[in-house]
């Protein structure tokens, strides 16, 4: 990802110095250059080796049929096990079900997570206090979270589901258990939103909201044409996170459901592949996948959002 | 080491965290070494790895065959976890990369095939094979045999039961369809009516299907994997009993999510008058809080529960009989569980490995293993046994079930075919009996040559 979001500041500095030709490096320069090679190293030999490895391990035993518990049927079948989950039913629907809790969790997110940057921005008595208790679910272990919330809507065990009309089971059915898992994001999660949208709150100068409440804004022209275009980078920084993480929810579906009535997501999908079915061929084919797509997530984010990516030149806006 | 401890007085302060340190690096090496030491002048270590439940069982065991050996080997017992999936997780991780600490392994009944296929046990040698043969109910043996081989000893063996109460059915029910009957007729009279069973999606929806599908006289797949489930009708009958028992008004609005421990605490709870379930449930029962049920809930005249003292509990009233069958005419043939030990190809030495397994399984550790850990034993002798009888007063009909068992498909793709039958058949209320064998018989193609994923 941060590669990706210093690549356009990169390509400013290199239009800004133009095609004249580089000026002759001198000796100093040029040993000087060498020791800060040799001090990135030891970071770039441990990147590689915990980062790059995994990953093109993952690639290349994407390309093999590679089974556990046939060691004899090993072999390198290209791209058939692409094909294979790109041609499934499950690969789809676990797909659909994480793309329809990520877009719902984070826009729930979103909604309160400024509401509730808002607040503990204007807070004055007890400002401590209400950060510390709104950050309190994130503060909480989400597989712990999780059991909590699954104890609550079992009916005989919980209260949320004794508040329900008798016999109603909400774990037992797909809708009402992606209903369970989204609200559980939304708990867990919300705070972390606010508190990143509450650090962008912070970029809204005071005399900008002033001057415009003297010229006759209303609070929802100024929040909507002054703070949220100010907290564009704040916006977009929160916004990211929140949808990566979301789209590799797993914890809480694991926890919930399982994967049981169609609430697996791609990541229930490629541990059962994985750790399930030992099928590694198959399995790091779906993880290369979801790699894929979250590439792809936090590319898109970052055309959409333009210049207000986080790196960016701000003159450029 | 050498180094005097206490530092003379003239010594400056200053040096002193040098000096702990030293001395600290000096006790830690000392300890490395006496380890190292002792490891190599005992006996050879074999480590028997086994669930977390009844751990102490096999440690004792464990212990005992130790005393046993004489000083030949010493078998120290490791847990693994909990969950089955977890435990074969972490064994092929293990065997996989080779691990020589693993000699011994406890093995669920399924996993036979598959790791006998991947290598990662020895089988047996002939002679140590008959001799484990000898005494061993004929179904547990079954499930260490794969390819004409045995690959592991059976230890523990369990089967399922029909659990029921004598108020709200004096007669227990024959066949599946007589208790689906009987449920929705108490249903009828605002009755607790609901059939216990496990169908959530996980290994006991299988389990229960399998069950309904070899009682109907069909197969899921045979050992050299050809599949067998959409042969002749039985699939669809055993699809149709699960459908009709999930769907009745008078069905437990969670049975979609229910498992082994869900079917006991609701009968304990006083809302189910049947569940098919292991002898475990009768343990529970007559275990005091918070182990146990305590005796289940008061109940009133009419059988429903009560928070009311009425002197009368679940307990008074709770009986077992054979599983339900699905042919009228036919014994319900019960899909047997339980835990084999094998013997690991990346372990050390494996032919003491071998004769300490036949000693891990011996009559004491099987009666422990029964007695504490509420698994019984696959020795058939053990049945006559008092201590035994006592603690189990459904031995009867557990040995009657074990003699007309079933087991589960011996292939070495079975985890994957377990995972695509307990996604198509769950929630067991909405399979469609006729259309779900053809996507079963397709599903479990892919499985068993590893094509295709598993959801």
């Amino acid at each position: 990802m941060s590669v990706q979001a210093t690549a356009p500041a990169a390509e400013t500095e290199r239009r800004a110095q133009g095609k004249r030709p580089r000026p002759p490096i001198s000796q100093g320069a040029r040993s000087e250059r060498r020791l800060a090679f040799l001090l990135c190293a030891p970071a770039v030999i441990i990147m590689l080796a915990v980062t790059a490895y995994p990953i093109g391990y993952a690639v290349w035993l994407s390309l093999q049929r590679y089974d556990l518990r046939f060691p004899d049927d090993r072999g390198f079948i290209g791209l058939s096990n692409y094909a294979t989950v790109l041609t499934s039913g499950y690969w789809w629907s676990a797909f659909a079900v994480t793309m329809i809790i990520t877009v719902i969790s984070v826009a729930i997110e979103f909604v309160l997570g400024l509401a509730l940057a808002l607040i503990m921005h204007r807070t004055i008595i007890g400002r401590g206090l209400t950060r510390t208790v709104v950050l309190i679910p994130y503060g909480i272990v989400t597989v712990v979270a999780a059991f909590s919330w699954q104890f609550a809507w079992t009916p005989g065990t919980g209260y949320l589901a004794n508040l329900l009309p008798a016999g109603s089971a909400p774990l037992t059915d797909q809708v009402a258990s992606i209903a369970v898992i989204i609200l559980a994001e939304v708990w867990k999660t919300t705070p972390f939103m606010a508190l990143l949208l509450l650090a962008g709150l912070a970029l809204v100068p005071d005399d900008l909201l002033k001057a415009a409440q003297v010229d006759g804004a209303s609070p929802w022209q100024r929040l909507t044409q002054i703070i949220l275009p100010m907290m564009k980078p704040a916006i977009l920084v929160a916004l990211l996170f929140r949808t990566l993480d979301a789209f590799r929810i797993f914890d809480n579906i694991y926890i919930l459901t399982n994967g049981s009535n169609g609430t697996g997501s791609v990541s229930i999908l490629g541990y059962n592949n994985l750790f399930r079915a030992f099928n590694l061929g198959l399995g790091s084919a779906i993880s290369v996948l979801i790699f894929i797509a979250v590439a792809l997530i936090a590319f898109l984010f970052i055309k959409l959002f333009g210049a207000a990516a986080p790196g960016a030149e701000p003159e450029r806006r | 080491m050498g180094q005097p401890l206490d530092p003379p007085p003239e010594q400056p302060r200053l040096h002193r965290g040098r000096r702990g340190l030293a001395a600290a690096t000096a006790v830690i090496a000392a300890a490395a070494l006496t380890a190292c030491g002792s490891e190599a002048a005992g006996p050879p270590v074999l480590n028997f790895y086994t669930p977390a439940d009844n751990a102490s069982g096999y440690a004792a065991a464990a212990e005992a065959c130790t005393e046993e050996a004489a000083g030949r080997y010493t078998v120290v017992q490791q847990t693994l976890p909990k969950s089955a999936d977890d435990q074969r997780l972490q064994l092929a991780r293990r065997l996989v990369a080779g691990d020589e600490a693993v000699d011994l392994m406890g093995l669920d009944v399924t996993w036979t095939a598959e790791f006998a296929e991947a290598g990662w046990i020895e089988p047996w040698p002939e002679d140590i094979a008959t001799e484990i043969r000898e005494g061993t109910l004929e179904g547990p043996y079954e499930t260490a045999v794969y390819q004409d081989r045995l690959w592991a000893a059976p230890l523990n063996t369990n089967t399922q039961l029909l659990w029921y109460r004598t108020d709200l059915a004096p007669q227990p029910p024959q066949t599946w369809d007589e208790m689906i009957e009987m449920s929705e007729a108490l249903h009828e009279q605002d009755l607790p009516s609901y059939i216990e069973v496990q169908a959530a999606q996980y290994e006991g929806i299988v389990v229960w299907f399998n069950t309904l599908l070899t009682s109907a006289g069909g197969q899921i797949v045979s050992e050299d994997g050809e599949v067998l489930i959409d042969d002749g009708p039985a699939a669809m009958q055993a699809a149709s009993i699960m459908q009709r028992v999930a769907s009745s008004p008078a069905a437990n609005p969670s049975l979609s999510v229910s498992q082994e421990n869900d079917g006991r605490l609701s009968m304990e709870a006083g809302l189910a008058p049947f569940q098919v379930n292991y002898p475990f449930v009768n343990a529970s029962i007559n275990t005091p809080p918070p182990d146990g049920g305590g005796g289940g809930t008061f109940i009133d005249e009419q059988g429903r529960p009560t928070n009311v003292d009425t002197g009368r509990r679940v307990i008074d009233v709770f009986a077992w009989a054979p599983y339900p069958r699905v042919d009228p005419n036919e014994p319900a043939t019960v899909t047997i569980g339980g835990l084999n030990i094998g013997v690991s190809t990346t372990g050390g030495d494996q032919e003491l490995a071998f004769e300490a397994a036949a000693c891990l399984r011996n009559r004491d550790a099987q009666l422990r293993n029964a007695l504490e850990g509420g698994v019984p034993p696959t020795l058939e002798a053990l049945y006559s046994d008092p201590a035994f009888q006592a603690e189990y007063p459904a031995w009867e009909a557990i040995l009657d079930s074990l003699r007309n068992s079933s087991v589960r498909p011996k292939t070495p793709a079975y985890t994957s075919i377990s995972i695509v039958l307990a996604d198509l058949l769950n929630p067991p209320a909405e399979i469609n009996p006729e259309a779900i064998v053809p996507r079963m018989a397709e599903q479990i193609e892919g499985a068993v040559n590893s094509e295709g994923l598993v959801p």
